[in-house]
């Protein structure tokens, strides 16, 4: 039985394939990373939601200042509703409590609908922007709802999720990533 | 009748899968449609499984395509136009990934495998037959005429 | 009751496959006769156990009992019949079910057919088909039960995906299945000979019925996805490079090497080394692609749902069938006996070729589809690959394949001359030429369009031409050439249908692509307009009720140049509500040589109508019309391509196995041949 060399060529090319589909299974690939991370904020200019007093739009000169939290969300997204108690905490939280802003963009939605949204979940977001024809969110890159992206003080992007806030998910990826900007300061 | 027009100005055109695309999304001039579609094809529509932004029915493809034509009606090339979608979506909206150190054993590849298989082919077919044309030793020729000769002898 | 007989089954096949997967390798290593035995009554009661199975899980799901898991998520009381019992295979896990029942079946055929089998080889090949049941019971048993129960019982299912609810979903995973499960064989019989050290032609041809019947039937299930996409998916595209579509080619690409391979051991008792290997890795490539499909690595259009748990389960069984295959391999090849030598230019010379551009082939797909998994994990960064990498590689590799494949059969085993060869085929050569000039000139056409119909053609008429040459025709007189043609062997058939069905399938791509007519355009009732010298007049558009559905359905007429009425089209849009889903149904009348395609949108405007609501007259609605000549030839001519495949399969020669060797009485000395 001699062992020749070539014979071993595809159980070693296997075995890389093997570990590659291995690590394969823990990524995410419906999770796109940004090309905008640490790009400057694009400019959007939005109007406030008709029929929501009080409650202005925004524009992108208005983020900055402020390290910012700007979610994207609609009436008829599902898991928006179901990541909706994770933004109330999120601005209750004493440790970030008048440190960031809470902007939210409702996109692709009908007024009355995102009205009865927020009259039934409550409204947590500072500032809404009414994007109805879905435009500034494609500045953004924003390809399903909801998403979530952090602006530092410069009104540059620092990160997006792309998918819904779970408590897991603000707790391992979105708070230390804010307490990281904000103990950044002023650059 | 305008509708009807413009379809008839495809019904010459090369083939082209745009399938759900509305009348009223269609530029009016076909050369300018044409691009568009044709640079639409290269682009993924992202909250599909594996359809470009031509084929798919969704609202973000809609969106897509709409701009797509609004950036050639504009004057931008099919290489600008590609660029705005991806400065905003990443590298993975392409269909077809750029060639790039990323992606050079992806596009060389095949042509890579094939000239280097069948370079080791001929090599080896070469090699096996050098083996077997080499001329019999003195002792081989010997021994070949022994058993040819006893042969005879018993026939 | 039945959810627990079902269980109960499976366990019990379990057991039995794990008789089967060891104690025929002892007796084989042994050479104890009722060992090995064992293995085919063992394969046997495990297949019979399975069907029970089966049977139990259709049953459950005909009855609409959903206190079982699997009915509850994918059925409804107001599914027709057919789809609750085509749905029982429609989800994750009676798929796996689908899949373990063709193993037993096939493992049962090999126990009951392989009658001429040495005791020994027939022993380790059924003693592998256990080991990989062992495998995948196991991983029904323990990730993907069927018979969970759910407690309390919901009153109503969740309903089947309506994309799903279709007659081409009650066939296509079966005959793809039986091609997957199929090659299991063939790489049963690779390991055994591997642990045996000895791949001999004789092996050859007991492996060729079995990679003949999983090729011809992954073919079919092929062709038959490919016509279901078409005419359910409502945009006329036929292949799209999803890595669902590419995890079922990459088998089907290393299979055909695998089958040209196994011709050559078998004739020439050349390539031995080369042919294990394509057999271990076309059913490596089908778990390969069992994986793809349920571990939520790739997006795709078809990935059930997405489990890491199973991920990692398949993954190991893949591991451990090619991994361990391949480390044989590694060990063992290199002992198979070299004989045979041939000169490159020969019938041998051109299947290595068509090995070498096969496999190439077969390994872009891999890399095209594997590459964005790859290098997420490796760099993080995400790329996608689609269909302008596929077409860009994969096409210019398959078209020296098409040519070569007419002229390989002229020529002759050891040594040969292309020029003799290339001679012959000048009637070929012609009539693809003068077809390309022909369809050039009279439309301007795309030219990769005009190079694959001369392609095409060429295949068609060079596998004619090797019949042709076969009985001689022209050169003797023609009643003998008949003679000669009734008389000839089946597999000669065989080999002219799946070259010559090759052919066709490249003509149908070739006219259907470059030649398709595409007019999308608005129209109201009473509208009409005309498309490629037809005329299409929309009739009118109605709200209708289906079984578990609405709709819109259009009317629409198509006449000819001469205003004969050629068909009526009623293209739908659907709403499902209980899944929440709308569907196209196309409408498509074709006549062989080519499908007038129609297809119904929404009323101008309206994007977001659910259809089967009230239906304004004065609407516009948006319709889509294409026509695309010859699209049927490429279905037609994978059914041509399979039944070649059948042809070989039943000829006589296939079936038989070594012969009886009579031993010579005791002092007697060996007769030298006259």
């Amino acid at each position: 039985m001699r062992l020749r060399l070539r014979f071993a060529i595809p159980l070693a090319l296997f075995v890389a394939l093997a570990a590659g589909l291995f690590a394969g299974l823990w990524l995410k690939p419906q999770e796109l990373p940004s090309p905008l991370i640490d790009k400057p904020m694009p400019a959007i200019q939005l109007p406030p939601l008709a029929g929501l007093d009080g409650v202005a739009g925004f524009a992108t000169a208005d983020l900055k200042g402020t390290v910012t939290v700007l979610n994207v969300f609609a009436s008829w997204c599902i898991p928006c509703r179901a990541e909706h108690p994770e933004l109330a905490k999120l601005t209750a939280d004493p440790a970030l409590k008048g440190r960031i802003h809470l902007f939210g963009i409702n996109y692709k939605d009908k007024p009355a609908d995102a009205l009865a949204y927020l009259h039934e979940l409550g409204n947590p977001y500072e500032r809404i922007g009414a994007d109805q024809s879905g435009r500034a969110a494609i500045e953004l890159g924003v390809y399903g709802v909801p998403e979530t992206f952090l602006i530092d003080a410069e009104g540059r992007i620092r990160f997006r999720l792309p998918a819904p806030i779970s408590a897991y998910e603000m707790d391992t990826t979105i708070k230390p990533a804010l307490r990281k900007i904000l103990a950044e300061g002023p650059r | 009748m305008r509708a009807v027009l413009l379809g008839l100005l495809f019904a010459l055109a090369t083939a082209s899968q745009a399938l759900a695309i509305a009348p009223d999304e269609m530029l009016t001039d076909p050369a300018l449609e044409a691009r568009a579609r044709h640079i639409g094809q290269s682009l993924r529509c992202l909250v599909c499984q594996n359809e470009s932004i031509e084929d798919s029915e969704a609202g973000l493809a809609r969106d897509l395509r709409a701009i797509v034509r609004e950036r050639v009606t504009a004057g931008d090339s099919d290489r600008a136009v590609v660029d705005y979608v991806v400065s905003r979506y990443g590298q993975f909206v392409l269909l077809r990934p750029r060639l790039e150190p990323a992606t050079w054993v992806l596009w060389f590849g095949p042509a890579l495998l094939i000239a280097g298989a069948g370079a080791a082919i001929v090599l080896r077919a070469r090699r096996k037959r050098s083996i077997a044309e080499a001329p019999l030793s003195p002792d081989e020729a010997a021994a070949v005429a022994r058993l040819v000769g006893s042969e005879a002898e018993k026939s | 009751m039945i959810g627990e007989i079902g269980q109960f089954a499976l366990i019990l096949a379990l057991a039995l496959a794990l008789v089967q997967g060891s104690l025929p390798l002892v007796g084989a290593q042994r050479n104890s006769a009722p060992l090995m035995g064992l293995g085919s009554s063992a394969a046997i009661a495990q297949f019979a156990f399975i069907a029970l199975a089966f049977g139990a899980l259709i049953w459950a799901s005909v009855a609409d009992d959903f206190s079982i898991l699997t009915v509850a998520e994918n059925s409804h009381t107001t599914k027709p019949l057919l789809y609750k019992i085509a749905g029982a295979w429609g989800n994750h896990e009676g798929s796996m079910v689908l899949w373990v029942f063709i193993l037993a079946l096939f493992g049962a055929s090999v126990a009951a057919f392989g009658r001429r089998l040495p005791p020994p080889l027939k022993a380790r090949v059924l003693a592998v088909q256990g080991l990989i049941g062992v495998a995948f019971l196991t991983f029904i048993l323990f990730t993907s039960n069927p018979f969970l129960r759910v407690f309390p019982p919901p009153l109503e299912g969740d309903g089947l995906n309506p994309l799903l609810q279709d007659p081409g979903l009650a066939f296509h995973p079966p005959f793809l299945y039986l091609g997957y499960v199929g090659f299991s064989v063939v790489y049963a019989f690779a390991v055994a000979a591997m642990i045996e050290g000895r791949v001999d032609p004789a092996w050859a041809r007991w492996v060729r019925p079995w990679t003949l019947a999983a090729w011809s039937a992954l073919t079919v299930g092929i062709a038959m996805g490919s016509w279901w996409a078409y005419y359910e998916l409502g945009w006329g595209g036929f292949w799209f490079w999803d890595p669902v579509e590419n995890a079922s080619i990459m088998p089907w690409l290393a299979g055909t090497a695998l089958l040209h391979s196994a011709i050559v051991v078998e004739k020439r008792d050349a390539l031995k080394s080369w042919t294990v290997l394509l057999a271990v890795l076309t059913f490596t490539l089908s778990l390969m692609g069992t994986f793809l499909v349920r571990s939520g690595v790739l997006t795709s259009v078809h990935s059930f749902a997405n489990d890491p748990r199973r991920g990692v389960f398949v993954l190991a069984i893949l591991a451990l069938a090619a991994g361990g295959a391949l480390a044989l391999y590694a060990a063992r090849a290199s002992a198979f006996e070299r004989a045979g030598a041939f000169a490159p230019i020969s019938r041998e010379g051109a299947l290595v070729l068509n090995n070498l551009l096969l496999t190439a082939a077969c390994a872009t797909v891999v890399m095209g589809t594997l590459y964005p998994l790859l290098l997420d994990a490796l760099t993080g960064e995400k790329i996608s690959v689609g269909p302008p990498y596929f077409n860009a590689t994969v096409l210019p590799i398959m078209a020296p394949i098409a040519i070569a494949a007419a002229v390989a059969p002229l020529m002759g085993w050891k040594r040969s001359d292309l020029a003799t060869a290339l001679r012959r085929l000048w009637a070929a050569g012609a009539v693809a030429l003068l077809l390309a000039i022909a369809a050039f000139a009279l439309t301007g056409g795309p030219w990769a369009a005009v190079l694959a119909l001369a392609a095409g053609t060429w295949l068609i008429a060079g596998a004619l031409t090797e019949l042709a040459e076969r009985v001689r025709l022209f050169r003797i007189p023609i009643g003998d050439s008949l003679r000669r043609l009734a008389s000839l062997p089946r597999s000669a058939f065989g080999m002219v249908l799946a070259h010559g069905g090759l052919g066709v399938v490249i003509v149908g791509i070739a006219c259907a692509q470059g030649w398709r007519t595409e007019k999308i355009l608005l129209m109201a009732p009473g509208d009409t307009t005309t498309i490629a010298g037809r005329t299409i007049a929309f009739l009118d558009v109605a709200a209708v009720q289906g079984p578990n559905w609405r709709a819109d359905r259009a009317r629409m007429e198509a006449r000819d140049k001469n205003g004969t009425v050629i068909a009526e089209l009623t293209p739908e849009r659907r709403w499902y509500p209980v899944e929440s889903q709308a569907t196209t149904e196309a409408a498509i009348h074709t006549n062989g040589f080519g499908d007038i395609y129609a297809v119904i949108g929404e009323p101008e405007g309206q994007t977001d109508r659910q259809p089967g609501s009230a239906i304004d007259k004065t609407a516009r609605w948006v319709v889509r019309l294409y026509i695309n000549p010859l699209q049927p030839w490429i279905w037609f001519g994978a059914l041509i391509m399979a039944f070649g495949g059948v042809l070989s399969l039943t000829d006589r020669r296939q079936r038989l196995g070594a012969p009886a060797i009579k031993p010579l009485p005791a002092g007697s000395r060996p007769q030298a041949a006259e």
